[in-house]
């Protein structure tokens, strides 16, 4: 049977090439492994050797051709006794085999977002009315997460550095050594990428490891495998290898620890598809939300923060209570504008709440509490109603999570903005230690009122 | 620990160390010790913030090794930085300004007790993030060979660094290269509250080298002639275009790993036992008192004399102004090639 030669593509980019030389005539017999023909590229000249053998029976395109397109059939191989001219219309097939390719690429709707607006945000309360309530520290919280889904399920295991024999470098799994002994809680070496590695190994294998970071400016040293390796394989199995596993630790500027100690990572992992990005505010949100987080089945980031380990809040007094990711919280309601902000911006964008109630501006607080999925319809919502938006956010101001809101907010909820969106944001700087500095890079809450009143023209 | 704790103090000086040479060593070693002991007081005092790692007990590691060294010559550490410091002659008062964080430190208050740096004294920092410093080290001394000098990079880091992969991917390309570079792992036994035994089965942290084709030594870090002799001879093999040397100095931190170390995962006994039988200054104090170098009053002179810089140092860092709001901005980026970059290397 007769088979056509088609134009090689000869790197990953090629799309056409030169057919520089033949180096068999018409009527000579091909081997395979035979160089039957010189191809060039712009990087460099080829040869092309024959997969089948045959006679060649017929030259298509002739030598010299230039901008002969990949898939082009180039010569046609006949076996003993056969004809070329009996293969018809030659180029045909190609182009058929092109066409729902490129239909195919018309089909993703117009936002390339993947997490597609709930038409109606989710405003259903996190517990129970009346729920009897308990005050915690975000520390006590964090624990009590960890330690009744290490109850409810053996796969799940803590590891990191000093998380067992010292309890915690922060002190997050005071005591969890003693309940649980060293199979499921781990002490590492210094060794992050080997460990954050070895986690998602364990995850792939079907365990539920939560692995912490001492704080997440040293997982940069291992952030290859969250994103290459976790969030990633997923997709590349086709479905296959799930991987749930949790990365956490403190994240953000502490207090005078320099910069490479002080740096908030929210809009890096944001940025991930295949990862979901939890950075809670409140003890109540980092309980549930760490819950959530071991039983998702999905690589999770939880962003903690140092300072707010230690404050108090209400939880709820449950046997089990989760909090579902992409579900904001709006943590205080008022008319006049909308800020939005996540993890210890929330104290900034609170305070400043209160300053400016003084003054008689409402603003609706919304804690987006999960930064992947985003809980774009709240936002949306509240904009309808104030049609002023500020964002709040410790991390640098290029490429911020409030860029991006910005951009969703001018794209779906133009004609509702009365004011161009305001980003407050840390300085565009690398932190510095000096007191005085430090204070001004970060961002305050006199800054957020600054805004407010921008986008209020007050 | 393979130590005894024998009383070393006891053996005389070897003949070939000169009493100036002692005195030297006592006078740079206890520098570093009053000025921890001062910096912990600041700390306490609210004057420093952060994160401040004491090396009070690991001082004879770099006086030791800063005796092997030559002008030119550059060192490179992790944040338990102030000691290498001084000890390679950065003003007592820039290092202590910078930790109170003022505009007479080493950076204008900006990097902290984790981060100075100064390249007049050939000291590329001062690095926050555990064995950073290590391929940072090399590539000093990549730099170097390249520019064909014999200048040697001492790089310290820590027991619990050695555990970090990007040590044995340096290890690999140092030795592949030739580079002039000494590793020195300053074995203080712990990694925060993880000794060396909880952190590998593979203590012998010298010989990890061995698989690259680099040899090393175990050396006796509360002994600071010891630190020398190990130090001439590493400086001998890399100035040799040798490649790089590996010295794992055996010595301990008698305070927190930071200033909030609860400090559960060793005894107190075990503390006082090193100070008592081991202290590296104590050592060198009966080199001169026995060797009738020095007698009880001028040794008490030099306590004084180290006594006037530390509080000296301690009065600029507090007098010191903050930095100008304007310093927040600057140094972001350089406007030209810092001074100091390849002519004057080469
Ligand atoms: C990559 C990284 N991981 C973790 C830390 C937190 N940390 C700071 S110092 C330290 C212990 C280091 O011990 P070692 O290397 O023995 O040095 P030593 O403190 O004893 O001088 C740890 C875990 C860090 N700074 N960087
Ligand atoms: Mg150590």
């Amino acid at each position: 049977m007769a088979t056509e030669i088609l134009m090689p593509a000869l790197s990953p980019t090629m799309e056409e090439g030169t057919l520089a030389k033949w180096l068999k005539k018409e009527g000579d017999a091909v081997k395979s492994g035979d160089i039957i023909a010189e191809i060039e590229t712009d990087k460099a000249t080829m040869e092309f050797e024959a997969v089948d053998e045959g006679i060649l029976g017929k030259i298509l395109v002739e030598e010299g051709a230039q901008g002969v397109k990949v898939n082009t059939p180039i010569a046609v191989l006949i076996e003993e006794g056969e004809s070329a001219d009996d293969i018809a219309a030659p180029a045909a097939p190609a182009a058929a085999e092109a066409a729902p390719a490129e239909a195919k690429a018309e089909a993703p709707a117009a936002s390339a977002v993947e997490q597609v607006n709930t038409p109606e945000p989710d405003r259903s309360p996190d517990w129970p009315e009346g729920t009897k309530m308990k005050t915690m520290t975000v520390r006590e919280a964090l624990r009590e997460a960890m330690e009744e889904e290490m109850n409810r399920d053996e796969t799940v295991f803590l590891m990191g550095e000093e998380v067992g024999e010292y309890q915690g470098a922060y002190k997050i799994s005071q005591g969890l050594l003693d309940k649980f002994g060293p199979r499921r809680v781990v002490d590492t070496p210094i060794s992050e990428i080997g460990f954050a590695g070895i986690g998602t190994g364990a995850a792939l294998a079907g365990l539920r490891p939560i692995v912490e970071f001492m704080t997440f400016n040293f997982a940069m040293q291992a952030i290859d495998h969250i994103i290459n390796s976790a969030a990633k394989t997923l997709y590349m199995s086709g479905g296959q290898m799930g991987c749930p596993i949790v990365f956490r630790g403190p994240n953000g500027a502490a207090a005078r620890v320099g910069a490479q100690h002080s740096q908030d990572y929210s809009a890096w992992y944001a940025q991930i598809p295949g990862l979901k990005v939890v950075i809670p505010y409140s003890a109540a949100d980092a309980k549930g939300l760490m819950k959530q987080a071991i039983r998702d089945p999905n690589p999770v980031i939880f962003l903690e923060n140092e300072i707010l380990y230690g404050r108090s809040f209400e939880v709820p007094d449950l046997e089990d209570f989760t909090i579902p990711f992409g579900k904001a919280r709006i943590a205080r309601s008022g008319k006049d504008v909308t800020l939005v902000s996540f993890g210890i911006g929330m104290a900034h964008a609170l305070e400043a709440a209160e300053k400016l109630h003084e003054e008689g501006i409402e603003a609706e607080v919304i804690d987006l509490r999960t930064l992947r999925p985003l809980d774009y319809a709240t936002i949306i919502e509240s904009v309808k109603k104030t049609n002023r938006l500020v964002t709040v956010e410790e991390g640098f101001p290029v490429a911020s999570i409030g860029n991006h809101i910005s951009a969703y907010v001018m794209e779906n909820a133009f004609d509702y903005l009365d004011a161009p969106v305001i980003n407050c944001t840390g300085k565009d700087v690398p932190m510095p230690y000096a007191a005085n500095l430090e204070k001004h890079a970060l961002i305050t809450s006199a800054e957020v009122v600054d805004a407010v009143k921008k986008v209020t023209y007050k | 620990m393979a130590r005894k704790p024998a009383a070393t103090a006891a053996k005389a000086a070897p003949s070939n160390t000169s009493k100036e040479e002692l005195l030297k060593y006592y006078r740079d070693m206890l520098l570093i010790r009053r000025f921890e002991e001062k910096a912990g007081q600041l700390y306490g005092m609210g004057l420093i913030g952060g994160f401040c790692h004491l090396y009070i007990g690991q001082e004879a590691v770099v006086v030791g090794l800063e005796a092997a060294a030559k002008e030119g010559d550059k060192r490179i550490t992790s944040y338990r930085d102030h000691g290498h410091m001084l000890a390679c002659g950065m003003e007592a008062r820039g290092v202590m300004a910078e930790l109170t964080g003022r505009e007479g430190g080493y950076s204008k208050g900006k990097g902290g007790s984790m981060h100075m740096f100064s390249r007049e004294k050939h000291f590329y920092g001062g690095h926050g993030i555990v064995a950073a410093q290590v391929p940072l080290g090399a590539g000093l001394a990549f730099a170097d060979k390249y520019l064909g000098n014999d200048n040697v990079t001492f790089t310290y880091f820590g027991d619990g660094a050695a555990n970090q992969g990007q040590v044995y991917e340096t290890y690999n390309m140092a030795e592949l290269w030739d580079l002039p570079v000494i590793f020195v792992i300053e074995n203080n036994q712990y990694a925060m509250g993880t000794s060396v035994k909880r952190s590998t089965k593979s203590t012998s942290l010298f010989g990890r080298g061995e698989a690259f084709g680099i040899p090393g030594e175990q050396v006796d870090g509360m002994d600071v002639l010891a630190v020398k002799a190990a130090g001439e001879k590493a400086v001998a093999h890399c100035r040799a275009g040798k490649g790089p040397y590996i010295l794992e100095v055996m010595t301990y931190r008698y305070r927190g790993h930071s200033m909030s170390d609860p400090a559960k995962y060793r005894s107190r006994e075990e503390v006082q036992k090193m100070r008592d039988e081991r202290d590296a200054i104590e050592h060198v104090r009966e080199l001169l008192l026995q060797g009738k170098h020095a007698s009880e009053d001028d040794l008490k002179a030099i306590d004084k004399e180290i006594k006037d810089i530390v509080n000296d140092s301690a009065e600029f860092a507090k007098e010191s102004p903050e930095p100008a709001l304007e310093e927040l901005w600057t140094d972001i980026y350089a406007a030209d090639l810092p001074q100091g970059s390849a002519e004057e290397n080469a």
